[in-house]
């Protein structure tokens, strides 16, 4: 088990979400950068689609009441650990990096490099909340999954699947945490409805992130894309990386927890590949969208997969030769 | 690949959403609400894709208004889902099939209803004729959607439309019966919102643990059913 001893705003419990459920109005929810729980896991040796820690906004402090092994992905978030009262075994928890965990260690992550971005933590057999309709993915508008539906609080106790330390796995490279603000995106199905003027300022202006983003949608900031004259659209089914254009004219780009369906004019689609840049957008920061075709997202998406396969091919060949 | 931006010949308009997902757009653009004929087809064709997920590798079919939603797996071909369903769309007919009726017991006015007397005034109809417009008539769950069990339902007496509240509430309890435009809902789960609250159920509409986990489906009829008093 793990004690939160302390825990900032948003830490939730996330997998990689709910699917096959949105025609009911459940929303997927789970981790907003599935790169960095996909290497967590793989650099554990868990299973691909265990569940960790999502964390928001620091600090996070975390005893551990029994052995494990844990590993932190996304940003750096000034991680050190402390065994025993002893100063002298601080050690420094860097992302992509393994730590081993000795039972009543204490791990503290203080904050993110860079405001805004998320931390994953990764722990040896996976976070053990229950299974809720097929993820154990927190839903926080909704109130079910996770730790009790809701963001980490102190005094909780996070259960744990059972560690065994024979799962130990070799440091290994992980590609570096660098997101480049650019979102590759397809025109959306409402793309025609906008004006050239608002074509042109979608794909060519920095857009800046709005304070109040967050799970549910990045909401942006810049100048205002209008419509050729208004329009009545019929509510339809939506789903994360959608790019709608509210009554205001600002974007927003629809996250893990964004609602099911909507009625607002869609310009855009960022490609699956380029989600993972939403967990670390903070409100300092810039993005720009850039047009691709088709086959381009298709690509990104499968060389996506293409890594995952050779980091874990890499990482077994690394298990291997530690047991001789 | 090529998504052709309408059949002219069903006048069906299809449109990719992102790399792995259709959206289908059967009524009429001009139309502000969608035809129940068009809604019934709807429904039936989520009826026969819904026990093909796997076979076809759909991860999402999401009837909305007028309208689905089709995600695919990485596996599957775009192009073959597009041709399965306007092949199918002509075969449908709309004729009314016997659903399940389900009726929501539901507390008028007072604290329960907030707005019940502002919507009375604005409608200019008196609290029991609001009350008996409201329940004494048959809705249909269009589609589900924005919160989970959250239902669309369609129906409302033209002399209850009225727009949204200017200032949407910060929090609108679960279980609130409200209206907005031409539409009525139950709120599953708490939310921020600009609809009317003129009722409050008890009924739970949305339930985790439960098969089904949503307590109204899409095609059902719903009817309300006023309580004497407030709780």
């Amino acid at each position: 088990m793990i004690e939160v001893l302390r825990s900032g705003p948003m830490t939730t419990v996330q997998d990689l979400g709910r699917f096959g459920l949105r025609h009911l109005g459940v929303s997927q929810a789970g981790v907003l950068d599935p790169i960095a729980l996909q290497q967590g896991n793989l650099i554990l040796g868990n299973a691909q689609n265990a569940a960790v820690l999502e964390i928001g906004v620091g600090p996070l402090y975390l005893r551990f009441t029994s052995p494990s092994r844990v590993v932190l992905t996304g940003v750096d978030f000034a991680g050190t650990l402390t065994t025993g009262t002893d100063t002298s075994s601080i050690q420094q928890v860097l992302p992509g990096h393994p730590v081993n965990i000795v039972a009543g260690s204490t791990l503290s992550l203080l904050r993110p490099a860079i405001a805004g971005a998320k931390g994953y933590l990764a722990v040896a057999g996976g976070i053990d909340v229950p299974l809720v309709l097929g993820s154990r993915s927190t839903d926080l508008n909704n109130r079910f999954g996770g730790l009790n539906g809701r963001a980490l609080q102190a005094g909780d106790y996070i259960p744990l699947t059972t560690y065994t330390p024979s799962q130990q796995t070799a440091d290994t490279l992980v590609r570096s945490f660098s997101p480049s603000h650019v979102l590759r995106a397809l025109p959306g199905p409402d793309y025609d409805l906008f004006d050239d003027n608002a074509h042109q300022q979608f794909w060519l202006q920095p857009w800046g992130i709005s304070h109040q983003s967050n799970r549910m949608g990045m909401r942006l900031k810049g100048k205002q894309l209008h419509l050729h004259h208004r329009v009545n659209l019929l509510s339809s089914g939506v789903l994360p990386g959608d790019v709608q254009v509210p009554e205001d004219g600002l974007p927003i780009i629809l996250a893990n927890d964004a609602q099911t369906i909507g009625g607002y004019p869609r310009i855009a689609s960022v490609i699956q590949a380029d989600l993972w840049q939403l967990a670390h957008m903070s409100p300092n920061t810039s993005v720009y969208f850039q047009p691709v075709s088709h086959a381009i997202a298709v690509e990104a998406k499968l060389q996506q997969s293409h890594y995952f396969e050779r980091l874990g091919e890499q990482l077994r060949q690394a298990r291997h030769s530690d047991h001789r | 690949m090529s998504i052709p931006a309408s059949d002219p010949q069903q006048d069906v308009r299809v449109s990719l959403v992102g790399e792995d997902a259709l959206l289908f757009v059967f009524s009429p653009i001009t139309e502000s609400e969608a035809p129940l004929e068009v809604q019934r087809r709807i429904w039936q064709l989520y009826e026969w894709l819904d026990p093909q997920r796997d076979a076809l590798g759909l991860l999402e079919i999401v009837p909305g208004m007028g309208n689905l939603l089709l995600r695919a797996s990485q596996k599957t071909l775009l192009n073959t889902l597009q041709d399965l369903v306007l092949t199918r769309w002509p075969q449908l007919n709309a004729t009314e099939t016997e659903g399940r009726t389900i009726e929501i017991p539901v507390y008028y006015g007072g604290s329960d209803g907030p707005d019940i007397e502002y919507v009375a005034e604005q409608c200019g109809i008196s609290i029991p004729a609001l009350i008996d417009a409201h329940s004494n008539r048959s809705y249909r769950v269009y589609c589900l959607g924005f919160q989970p069990g959250f239902a669309y339902l369609g129906g409302l007496d033209k002399r209850l439309v009225l727009p949204r509240r200017e200032t949407p509430r910060l929090a609108i309890a679960p279980g609130s019966v409200a209206i907005a435009g031409k539409q009525t809902a139950i709120y599953p789960s708490e939310s921020p919102g600009g609809w009317h609250i003129i009722g409050h159920t008890e009924v739970s509409l949305f339930t985790p643990s439960k098969s089904p986990i949503t307590l109204l489906q899409i095609g059902d009829s719903v009817r309300f059913v006023p309580i004497g008093g407030t709780k």
